[in-house]
């Protein structure tokens, strides 16, 4: 009944990881060829890479995991997938309903536990709710905010049997967030448009989640308009790097022009973001002089952080749908002029070329590795996933992404450890493509047992690791805040990365020689199989631009030589 | 770089967050949250208000629609305006959620809250404790030659003010149910 109904879901992949708790359902994957199951060497594995999965198609993620550990096991990938609004199904086993609460042979209240840490959760006690259920999940899953939900289902219904529920017969009615903007708010939006001498857009991951029609809204308003865009680390690729109007990325490790404009901007429009602490830096200096117009089909991320002039709750597909209509029989009227100064300052912000860097002769520097990166790379059909750390916030600026769903990253929980795991997940659902995950070190062995899935289902991962032996931007927070007594931030004791590939069957390549680069990367490119890319880089590079906690956009680090107590007090409580 | 100075006190909550909870007057909301029957969606409530660092003032929750399947959670809080719209935008959110009524400002309401209260005493304290219960309109619903249990209905100001009197007189144990609202006229 359970693959019947994941079936019906039109589900073709599962991630996951068998167990005495889920062993029925084992077994009817054993009996069917539709579904295709994919075992993982960890269960926050199998929730990573159903995150790449379903951030990189737009369909939601499963996973199929045992009780207790098995359980236990997925919530940091639950939260993962919370904090990102990435649709995730989860089912898990559940000791028989007569063992719930003698604390039976791996019972957990696995309800109790993950209920903060997805969107909805169901226990199953009766097999007759069973497929309605996970009809449900589905439906909640993937509608209004995305995110992840669990179903837990005790053994001893999953033996039993009863009548099986469609999809069109379940009862899914009761939960229909609002998908429409409100009119008088879109002409508000619209008006705001016609009239805003320095606008900027700053969009997020609700433009990806929305699918790729609102994407493309989107570059219809951007170019129609001529205003800059800026985005999230979640957004990224929403609007094309390479579009006419992109400024880059902005927060704390965003690009100077970007932030400086949403400083000084006077119309803000974010669309699908949700001014993250990483976006906004101080609160109360936050773009003092703008209207700020959010567009969020959830309405708790409105007015949660910053005071908003013009809320419009809807899905963002629908109201840029709407608010293009609108301002095109207006006459598609903007301050042609205004907006031509805006550029020019913006131009100048661009023309410090925040993100310059010296390669060395003798090391490669991140950055370098990443610009090589990108330049051997950016005419494949590419996916990008990420660890968490320096390598990520310089993928996020080195790299380019000109179409969306083709950057997975931990934004908001930060999970290291989750890009390799994604990057099997994305693998996974576009067989053809080049996927690279861009790591550290350090992120990368937490999940690095995920090695066996990538060489058992063949799957031709590229693990691009830049080495620098230290837990880079832990080093980095501590040089800029702690007085350089680097606590526990260097990694000791690392394995030869070549030898590891070669144990587990896939392909190593070892690289520390800027001059050696470029043919070690294509050397990767060429290799049909997965492969551990171990680039040994500078060991004290920071990541600039930055934006010192505690302070505004206005105040951002370029360079070392303006570090020297850039923290104050009040910034260093915060992360 | 000068160490880190941090005054203690300066966070009341946690150490994320910095911002004044007195920059905006508090203000005390009564919430009306209809949910769905069904296991654990107290706890949803509940886990929200203690995950996110809101303030529960009060708390009652019992099936009021038993075909209909739903119960009728009414929460007092505390908070900033912003606050108080936060804690009803989340509570929109919680998927058995069917519908949050800010009783406080969608219009006039009733609140009523029962209580009961243990007093023991003999001489002229219970009969002052008798005398004030008539005065209360507070029911006896249990008596021994040394004790009363009375049983009052009022708003949480009068039970308030009723133990504080009730506290020389010989009070041993008050039980409280909550307040429970509805709003006025038809809805």
């Amino acid at each position: 009944m359970i693959v019947q109904a994941l079936k019906d879901q039109g589900v073709d992949t599962v991630f996951g990881y068998p167990g005495g708790a889920v062993l029925p359902i084992y077994d009817e994957i054993f009996l069917q060829n539709d579904i295709r199951h994919y075992l993982v060497r960890h269960e926050q594995g199998a929730v990573h890479a159903a995150e790449g999965y379903a951030r990189s198609t737009g369909k939601p993620g499963v996973v199929l995991v045992t009780s207790g550990p098995g359980a236990t096991n997925a919530v940091t990938g639950l939260t993962d997938a919370l904090m990102d609004s990435i649709p995730i199904v989860v089912l898990t086993g559940q000791v028989p309903t007569f063992m719930i609460g003698n604390d039976a042979f791996q019972e957990a209240d696995t309800v109790g536990i993950t209920r903060p840490c997805t969107k909805h959760n169901w226990l199953v006690r009766d097999t007759a709710d069973l497929s309605n259920v996970i009809h449900q999940a589905f439906h909640v899953a993937t509608h209004g905010r995305p995110g992840p939900v669990l179903v837990d289902i005790p053994k001893d219904v999953q033996f039993a049997s009863a009548a099986y529920t469609a999809p069109e017969n379940a009862r899914t009615s009761h939960y229909a967030p609002k998908t429409r903007g409100d009119a008088d708010r879109i002409e508000e939006l619209v008006a705001l448009i016609e009239s805003a001498e320095r606008p900027i857009i700053y969009s997020g991951g609700g433009v990806i989640n929305s699918g790729v029609a609102a994407s493309q809204k989107l570059r219809e308003l951007v170019d129609g308009t001529n205003f800059p865009i800026t985005s999230t680390l979640m957004g990224l690729g929403a609007y094309p790097a390479n579009g006419r109007n992109w400024v880059g990325m902005l927060g704390m490790h965003g690009l100077y022009e970007a932030n400086l404009a949403m400083h000084d901007c006077d119309l803000m429009i974010n669309i699908g973001a949700r001014f993250d602490d990483r976006i906004t830096g101080r609160l109360d200096a936050f773009s003092p002089g703008s209207r700020k117009v959010h567009i969020d089909i959830d309405p708790s991320s409105v007015n949660k952080v910053i005071h908003v002039d013009v809320p419009i709750i809807g899905d963002v597909d629908s109201v840029l749908g709407d608010a293009l209509a609108l301002w095109k029989s207006r006459g598609s009227k903007t301050r042609k002029d205004a907006v031509e100064v805006w550029w020019a300052k913006i131009r100048e912000w661009r023309s410090i070329n925040c993100l310059a860097f010296t390669q060395a002769t003798k090391t490669i520097k991140p950055q370098h590795a990443l610009t090589r990166l990108e330049a051997l790379t950016k005419d494949h059909d590419r996916y990008i996933c990420t660890e968490v750390g320096q390598h990520q916030m310089w993928a996020a600026q080195y790299l380019g992404f000109n179409e969306p769903h083709r950057w997975m990253t931990s934004g908001g929980l930060g999970t290291m450890g989750y890009g390799f795991p994604a990057s099997i997940g994305v693998q996974v659902a576009h067989p053809g493509a080049l996927v690279i995950n861009v790591a550290g070190e350090a992120s990368w062995l937490m999940n690095m047992q995920e090695m066996g899935t990538a060489v058992q289902y063949n799957l031709p991962v590229k693990q691009f690791i830049l080495n620098n032996e230290r837990l880079g931007m832990v080093r980095q927070w501590q040089e800029l805040l702690h007085g350089e007594r680097y606590s526990q931030s260097w990694s000791e004791a690392l394995p030869d990365f070549v030898k590891l590939a070669e144990a587990f069957g896939a392909k190593g390549i070892l690289c520390s020689d800027p001059d050696d680069l470029d043919d070690a990367i294509m050397e990767m490119l060429a290799y049909d199989g997965p492969v551990i890319f171990d680039c040994v880089v500078e060991k004290h590079e920071n990541c600039f631009p930055m934006i010192p906690s505690g302070e505004p956009h206005n105040k951002m680090l370029l360079g070392e030589a303006s570090t020297k107590g850039a923290i104050g007090t009040k910034g260093a409580v915060m992360v | 770089m000068a160490p880190l100075k941090i005054k203690k006190g300066t966070s009341k909550h946690s150490a994320y967050d910095l911002r004044d909870p007195h920059s905006e007057g508090l203000e005390r909301h009564t919430l009306a949250v209809v949910v769905a029957n069904e296991a654990g969606v107290l706890a949803r409530v509940i886990g929200l208000f203690s995950g996110r660092g809101y303030n529960i003032e009060s708390l009652t929750v019992a099936e009021t629609d038993h075909r209909g399947h739903l119960s009728r959670i009414t929460v007092v809080t505390i908070g900033t305006p912003s606050v108080i719209e936060q804690i009803k935008a989340q509570l929109g959110r919680i998927v058995p959620v069917h519908e949050v009524h800010d009783l406080t400002v969608e219009g006039p309401s009733v609140e009523r809250e029962l209580a009961l209260f243990k007093v023991a005493g003999e001489g002229n304290d219970r009969i002052e404790a008798l005398r004030l219960a008539e005065i209360f309109r507070a029911n006896v619903v249990d008596s021994t030659l040394s004790s009363f249990v009375f049983e009052m209905t009022g708003t949480s100001e009068k039970i308030d003010a009723f133990a504080e009197l009730m506290r020389p007189l010989g009070l041993q144990e008050v039980a409280r149910t909550g307040v429970a609202a509805l709003s006025r006229g038809t809805a």
